[in-house]
């Protein structure tokens, strides 16, 4: 298991969560595949720190959990916008949410 | 004698015209008009005084700078000189009386008060000519002279024929003044000054004959003065305004047709003189006065009105002045104007009070028997006519003496025909006063003398016709410019038996006619026809200005067609302007064409903005890419 191996899963994942943000109609949906590009840096930071010149700073770790909160609370405020969006329009679906352009 | 004085001769009579031009009342527009006259009389009396003690080559000027041009200066001028002071004593006398005279003759007239505004208006043009020391305002003044000589030559305007006749003698003269008026231009160009005398740097001085004027300029420049003085003056061939002039009332005929006006041509001969001897030309006038003196006595003798015998007469007396001032001078010339001034006054206004007492008549064959009734005015009238012909040691004997001695000095022809000029002078007078005052009357109505106010200045001017050429006859050679020349014992002969001999065959002729009734033997037709001279201009002037007015109607129509052409060319033009540029290109391609371009391009960049948020991401993710791989490519 080398740092290429780490890097492809990542780019991977990252392509994932890019592919679901930008094709998927559900906004919850939407909210998931940003999840899963967040986790995708995590993943990479993880690597660079394990494979990297100096393992003992634990550099790689504090940056995933630091990232880890800020997505925790990117989801609650996204969670909380779907909410109101919903009880706005009825409805999660974005290709439907189309008030947001000039008149 | 101060500037302010000698300007207050010119002024007083242009004052009293614009005062008597706003009043209504006739007899105090007389008044006015008569005082201011009195004044300017005694002021020029006074200059006339000074002027005579100065001496022949003598003169003081008087000069107000009026406008500069570049270097030049143009100075309004008076000079006061022997020939100016005896001018203007002359005008304003003769004047005086006239406008005394007119206050009788125009009573019954309406129109009195503007008569007098315009007769004022005439003489202070008339003096300001006389007093002028600069070409310009001689012939500024010289141009009032002719305004006012129109508007009271046609002053009775309601008849055609006086208003033709106001609107021929200003034509005619016109022609004159044109030559006068390239003749000043002409001067100022070569001479570069129009003052006449300016302490040796003028126009007349010594110096400037020779020196600033080329003798061949001289004689063009003379000859263009010459020119309006022929205008003015009539003579031959513009001598045909005077006679119609006669349409005006008598005083103005008096005036301005017999004594002053027509005189002022040879005053500006007399005046410039000196560019006359300069050029050599004084021949040309002397020739010119000699076939008008005839050509007119000739034509005089065939008239039946008693005011055209007379026109006729100073037009013929205005010949011999030329023949004077030609052969002889100065003196000569003004002489015999200064004379002629007084007797043709008087026969002018003995005429006026003849035709005043037989209710308006002119023609002398419905005359006759005048003496009866009229003693005082037939007595002055014979006093002016032994003047007119010469008659022995009357005023004209002496004058028109002085002219026959300096025509048989300088040249021989002329000496005759200005003979034969005074001969037919002679007998013409005789005719006419067998008319008017022999046998009885022809009329209707019986005539009556004329009031005082007329008959007084008769008899003044019947005495100075007869008293001022012995008085005046040794004295005018000494200040004025001009020898006498020798008088030949034939010559006084001749002039003797001119006038004499000239009454005699008058009498002999009519003698035992019934005049007016009879055929008259010397009113042949084409003296009658005035020998053609209207007609013939009529035929030629007449037509080639017809002929001109023709070419010029085509000219105007085909100027019009030109102009309607450009209008057309310029419209189409400016439509395809319009539309093509202003509304193609301007409005459809540069403005519409820009805000159509912006719009798109509005549209187009709105189009991404449509509210599909998953097109928002995309976008997004889009931009992300090309900012990384910008980024990598500039690292």
């Amino acid at each position: 298991m080398t740092l290429e191996h780490y890097l492809i899963l990542g780019a991977m994942l990252f392509c994932v969560g890019l592919l679901g943000a930008l094709t998927r109609r559900n906004a919850v949906v939407v909210l998931f595949s940003i999840e899963i590009m967040l986790n995708a840096a995590n993943l990479n930071f993880i690597a660079f720190w394990r494979f990297g010149e100096n393992p003992e700073a634990l550099q790689g770790p504090l940056f995933t959990l630091f990232t880890i909160a800020v997505a925790a609370a990117e989801v609650a405020v996204g969670l909380a916008l779907v909410i109101a969006v919903y009880r706005h329009f009825k409805t999660v679906d974005l290709e439907q949410l189309d008030t947001l352009k000039e008149e | 004698m101060s500037t302010t004085s000698l300007a207050l001769i010119a002024l007083l009579p242009l004052l009293a015209a614009a005062i008597t031009s706003c009043m209504k009342c006739g007899r105090r527009a007389a008044g006015v008009a008569i005082v201011a006259m009195l004044g300017s009389c005694g002021l020029a009396l006074w200059a006339f005084g000074q002027a005579w003690g100065m001496g022949p080559n003598k003169h003081i000027t008087f000069d107000i700078p009026w406008l500069t041009v570049g270097s030049t200066t143009i100075n309004f001028g008076f000079v006061l000189d022997p020939l100016t002071g005896v001018m203007a004593a002359m005008v304003t006398f003769v004047g005086l009386l006239i406008f005394i005279y007119s206050f009788g003759y125009m009573k019954d007239d309406k129109r009195m008060a503007r008569f007098f505004c315009y007769l004022s208006l005439f003489a202070a043009g008339m003096l300001g000519l006389i007093l002028a020391n600069n070409l310009l305002l001689l012939f500024m003044c010289w141009e009032i002279v002719g305004v006012a000589s129109y508007l009271l030559i046609s002053f009775w305007n309601h008849k055609p024929e006086a208003a033709a006749a106001g609107k021929k003698a200003f034509i005619v003269t016109r022609i004159g003044d044109m030559g006068f008026l390239i003749g000043i231009l002409y001067a100022f160009k070569s001479a570069g000054t129009l003052t006449l005398y300016d302490g040796g740097a003028g126009l007349l001085e010594p110096g400037m004959g020779g020196i600033l004027f080329e003798p061949e300029i001289a004689a063009i420049v003379s000859l263009l003065l010459f020119l309006g003085a022929v205008g003015k003056s009539g003579q031959l061939p513009l001598h045909v305004w005077l006679p119609d002039a006669m349409e005006g009332p008598t005083p103005v005929s008096a005036l301005i047709h017999a004594a002053t006006m027509v005189a002022a041509g040879v005053f500006l001969v007399a005046r410039t003189m000196p560019i006359f001897e300069a050029g050599g030309t004084e021949m040309v006038v002397a020739w010119t006065g000699a076939a008008t003196a005839l050509v007119a006595a000739f034509i005089a003798l065939g008239q039946y009105d008693i005011k055209r015998i007379l026109a006729y007469s100073t037009v013929s007396q205005l010949g011999l002045m030329m023949v004077g001032l030609g052969v002889g001078g100065v003196a000569i010339g003004m002489f015999h104007l200064l004379t002629h001034a007084f007797f043709k006054a008087l026969l002018f206004l003995g005429a006026g009070s003849i035709i005043h007492g037989c209710h308006e008549e002119q023609d002398i064959r419905k005359m006759g028997g005048i003496w009866k009734s009229m003693r005082v005015t037939s007595i002055a009238y014979l006093c002016g006519t032994a003047a007119l012909v010469a008659f022995p040691f009357t005023s004209g004997f002496f004058s028109k003496d002085e002219i026959l001695a300096g025509a048989w000095a300088s040249s021989t022809p002329i000496f005759w025909i200005a003979a034969a000029a005074s001969l037919l002078t002679a007998v013409y007078m005789t005719r006419q006063c067998l008319y008017v005052f022999s046998g009885s009357y022809r009329g209707e109505h019986a005539p009556h003398e004329s009031p005082q106010v007329m008959t007084l200045p008769l008899v003044i001017l019947a005495v100075f016709a007869l008293g001022l050429g012995a008085l005046a006859h040794y004295t005018v050679f000494e200040k004025l410019p001009g020898e006498p020349a020798k008088h030949e014992t034939i010559v006084i002969v001749i002039s003797v038996v001119n006038a004499l001999g000239g009454i005699a065959l008058g009498w002999m002729i009519y003698r035992g006619r019934k005049l007016g009734v009879d055929a008259d033997p010397l009113a042949i037709k084409p003296l009658r026809e005035k020998l053609w001279f209207d007609e013939y201009y009529a035929d030629t002037v007449g037509k080639l200005w017809s002929l001109a007015a023709i070419i010029s109607e085509q000219l105007n129509e085909l100027l019009i067609f030109l102009r309607d052409m450009f209008v057309m060319l310029a419209r189409g033009l400016s439509s395809a302007f319009a539309i093509g540029g202003d509304r193609k290109l301007i409005d459809v391609m540069a403005f519409d064409g820009l805000c159509d371009w912006l719009r798109s391009l509005g549209y187009a960049v709105t189009r991404p903005q449509n509210g599909f948020l998953p097109g928002y991401l995309r976008l997004i993710a889009i931009g992300v890419v090309v900012l990384g791989l910008v980024v990598f490519w500039i690292s």
